[in-house]
């Protein structure tokens, strides 16, 4: 086990009849960015929560920074920082006393808390709306405010429970760069998504999730050189029902799959396969040519896509 | 001054410290309104006493307590309004407040991803709430010496007695805002509340009813707190005053049981 932060093994949860996480087995390692990735509903909030000892496990084996969450949850939660999916900043409170205000919580004196909300403040660019309520601030500042109250207790490992959905894309960078900075100090990030760029982007491992269980574990790349080709071809037609072109497209490439929209072909090598889309004069409306992705993964192994 | 002396004071560790942040973080949020509220909830006992204990009792006259000692009408009143302001004031904070904080803004949310626990947000919020009473109290019980009806040793002895009042309507509220579902629900506290304020033998003793009706009465929190008031401001304490000091305990005990687990049951499912 070693250095393991998080080691679960057949975990599970059930509300009531109701089986949101199906036995899981997880290893997270110290400074490690680490992601579940999966649809809605897929049991990674079930797992994030649990993980951060706010919700106690049904059944299999749990134990966060080495401790048993039914036993050590305060001493655990201690040492960790949790950025929900839905913001619960304090709305009576200003930006800065969100963070000294917090740092109370963890039982750190009052002119250390201040000292690390103005440093915490400047990491995430709030300094200037120290002073202002929570409420006016935007999607994105409310996010980072978050993210930099999760830092408030120098916490060994960082929960993010979706840390970009609902903002813009400019916001979803910033935010980005500022996770890639904390991982680049050493911090222990666990993220769950339903973005596969944003997976890309931080994770350095991860898990793919898909009713409540696990489907696939690896690297970013691993994942997509282990179940993807190199390359997908889009093609569009003018038509209500894509499948009628599937036949006619037998024998392209390794793969195919038909979405209500178009059609992907998992090729080697998009320029070949494009050229034989041509030669058999099928007239798509569109075409496009990119690498394999995580999207790619998950459509393989559940036959879903990620985002409906 | 509470910001700073508080810290000094709390230089203790686990629970005790825990639900003393959770205090510290609604003092935090005291913004000059606050007083608009704090102004509100003081006036009404006064007003009550004002309007009934002196107006209506000049009408009325004296009247005879349980262990026969005869009082003005004023002097009945006043303990009566002194813990019924006791207890507006802990269920003000602890039902409407505190509901809110639980089920719309999802403050607890937040404080329980850290160290915090379910049971020291009700103790925190509990304490929260008292600071505020207190303060009420104290003003109250100040106006009633200057008007002759008590005595000053007797209003300290009166200032505890309202704490542990406030404590056990803290209590029974926040176990109360864990079970109720909607906003609506309010009115039922609230009318539950008038009837409480009505009967508790605040304006006539319960021995005006027939015995049933005073049984119930007798039963009631806010009678038992009314009867343990009246007997120190009066300086008529018995043996059945014990017996309102542990009713009003276990009520603190009972309350604080219920919204601990409701908490825990709700917000770590």
């Amino acid at each position: 086990m070693g250095d393991s932060l998080i080691h679960a093994r057949g975990l599970v949860k059930r509300f009531g009849d109701f089986t949101a996480v199906d036995g899981i087995d997880v290893d997270v390692r110290r400074g490690e960015a680490f992601g579940f990735l999966g649809p809605n509903g897929a049991g990674k909030s079930s797992t994030m929560r649990m993980i951060g000892c706010v919700s106690p496990p049904t059944g299999g084996v749990l134990e966060i920074l080495g401790m048993d969450p039914r036993r050590d949850g305060p001493k655990i939660r201690g040492k960790l920082g949790v950025c929900p999916q839905l913001d619960n900043l304090d709305i009576e409170l200003t930006v800065r006393e969100n963070l000294t205000t917090y740092a109370r919580f963890f039982g750190i004196p009052r002119k250390e808390a201040r000292r690390r909300a103005d440093e915490l403040l400047e990491f995430v660019q709030l300094s200037e709306r120290a002073d202002s309520k929570v409420e006016p601030l935007s999607g994105g500042m409310k996010r980072r405010l978050t993210i930099a109250r999760a830092m408030v207790n120098q916490p060994e490992m960082v929960l993010l429970d979706e840390p970009t959905t609902g903002l813009d894309p400019q916001a979803r960078h910033l935010v980005w760069e500022r996770l890639f900075r904390l991982k680049q100090q050493g911090v222990t990030l666990v993220l769950t998504t339903h973005y596969m760029d944003e997976a890309e982007q931080l994770c350095d491992r991860l898990v793919v999730m898909d009713g409540g269980r696990i489907v696939a574990e690896g690297s970013p790349r691993a994942l997509i050189e282990q179940y993807s080709t190199r390359e997908v071809v889009e093609l569009r037609f003018n038509t209500e029902d894509q499948s009628a072109y599937a036949e006619k497209l037998a024998g392209i490439g390794e793969r195919l799959e038909v979405l209500p929209d178009r059609i992907l072909l998992y090729v080697a090598d998009g320029d070949d396969a494009t050229d034989e889309v041509n030669r058999r004069s099928l007239g798509p409306a569109s075409v496009l040519v990119r690498r394999s992705s995580l999207e790619d993964v998950f459509l393989h192994l559940t036959g879903r896509t990620l985002v409906d | 001054m509470v910001t700073l002396v508080m810290p000094r004071l709390l230089a203790f560790e686990g629970t005790p410290r825990r639900a003393a942040s959770v205090t510290e973080r609604n003092i935090s949020t005291l913004r000059s309104a606050y007083w608009v509220v704090m102004v509100s909830g003081f006036l009404e006992p006064v007003l009550y006493l004002f309007s009934i204990g002196v107006g209506v009792g000049a009408l009325i006259g004296d009247i005879t307590l349980p262990g026969g000692e005869v009082v003005g009408y004023a002097e009945f009143v006043a303990p009566a309004m002194l813990a019924a302001s006791a207890m507006t004031g802990a269920l003000a904070e602890t039902t409407f407040n505190f509901f809110g904080k639980m089920k719309f803004v999802r403050l607890y949310e937040g404080i329980l991803a850290t160290p915090v626990r379910p049971i020291e947000i009700a103790l925190g919020e509990l304490a929260w709430a008292m600071v505020r009473g207190v303060i009420y109290s104290a003003a109250f019980v100040v106006i009633m010496t200057l008007m002759g009806l008590t005595t000053w040793s007797r209003a300290l002895a009166m200032l505890p007695a309202t704490l542990l009042v406030g404590l056990a309507f803290g209590a029974l509220g926040m176990a109360v805002a864990t079970i109720i579902r909607s906003w609506q629900d309010f009115d039922l506290i609230a009318a539950g509340q008038f009837a409480l304020f009505l009967f508790s033998g605040t304006f006539v003793p319960p021995t005006a009813y027939p015995e049933v009706v005073r049984w119930l009465i007798e039963a009631t929190p806010l009678y038992r707190s009314v009867d343990l008031i009246r007997a120190l401001s009066t300086g008529t304490t018995g043996w059945v005053q014990l017996l309102d000091v542990a009713y009003l305990m276990a009520l603190v005990a009972l309350g604080l049981t219920v919204a601990g687990r409701r908490m825990e049951k709700q917000l770590c499912k």
